[in-house]
């Protein structure tokens, strides 16, 4: 692999990401919307693991590193997926807006 | 050659973000965080990790993306008047669009700037062309072992804690 794209160009593209992410997670007044944005961001920090990673081609320490994030993260959206299913069925809306029982009263 | 392809991919993957970020319809972003997974991919073997561009490809869009869905299509309010003929609408409100949209601007433009200022001095050789899937291999079953076997642990665990959550302990009791 030449180094013909600079590392500044990736970095860019996976703070934009990164951002996107954080606005769609931000918006989205839905769970999943939420979990979307949130696979966005976990993406965008892969991007740049991998990118420095290139810099390190005897041990590939960020591309394993982002290994173990896409692990974790298949592991947080089945978790959070169970956890979405319980919430509508006890509230009938995956709105966070609107799952507020524990919330301070006089709002 | 290479630059073309970086470049076609970032805009393929951004703008999906920017899709995502803007429809109301929760189905067509799904949709959109496939292409978005694809372009980073995509961008992952333009950086030389091959084995993860195939691990992404797998894991996200082969179980990550169809749990997501699934998880829409069991959680949508029913539309009374949708039949088969009328297309999928999930439709989702958005909420906080200036407050989100000025955090994430003002994060990207902070982020922007440290990257400019930052100026990496970076050492040592790059990446050659040749395959990592053999370095990945041997740090994994040496130097990587014990985050390796409790990473297997995790995913056990979450699998486990994800169906005992999910199931119906509370069922309904006129059925």
């Amino acid at each position: 692999m030449n180094s013909a794209i600079p590392l500044f160009h990736f970095l860019v593209v996976a703070a934009a990401l990164f951002s996107l992410g954080l606005a769609v997670a931000v918006t989205k007044r839905n769970v999943i919307g939420i979990l979307i944005g949130l696979e966005l961001m976990l993406n965008a920090v892969n991007l740049n693991l991998i990118a420095f990673s290139r810099h390190d081609p005897v041990l590939l320490r960020g591309q394993l590193f982002a290994l173990f994030v896409i692990v974790v993260a298949a592991a947080e959206v089945t978790a959070a997926l169970a956890i979405v299913l319980r919430v509508y069925h006890h509230y009938g809306s995956i709105d966070p807006d609107e799952v507020g029982e524990l919330a301070e009263k006089g709002e | 050659m290479e630059q073309a392809a970086f470049y076609a991919f970032a805009a393929l993957t951004l703008g999906a973000g920017v899709f995502i970020l803007l429809t109301r319809n929760l189905m067509y972003a799904a949709f959109a965080l496939f292409l978005a997974l694809l372009g980073v991919a995509a961008l992952f073997v333009l950086a030389g990790a091959d084995f993860l561009a195939v691990a992404q490809l797998m894991v996200y869009v082969g179980g990550i993306l169809v749990l997501l869905i699934f998880g829409i299509m069991l959680t949508r309010i029913p539309d009374p008047e949708a039949t088969s003929q009328t297309p999928n609408r999930v439709l989702v409100t958005l909420g906080r669009g200036f407050w989100g949209g000025a955090v994430a601007m003002a994060l990207f433009l902070v982020l922007f700037l440290v990257i400019v200022q930052a100026n990496f001095a970076l050492v040592g050789d790059t990446l050659n062309s040749r395959s990592t899937i053999r370095t990945l291999g041997v740090e994994l079953m040496t130097s990587h072992l014990l985050p390796f076997e409790i990473a297997g642990i995790l995913l056990l665990v979450a699998l486990v804690g994800a169906a005992y959550l999910a199931m119906n302990r509370n069922p309904d009791p006129t059925e």
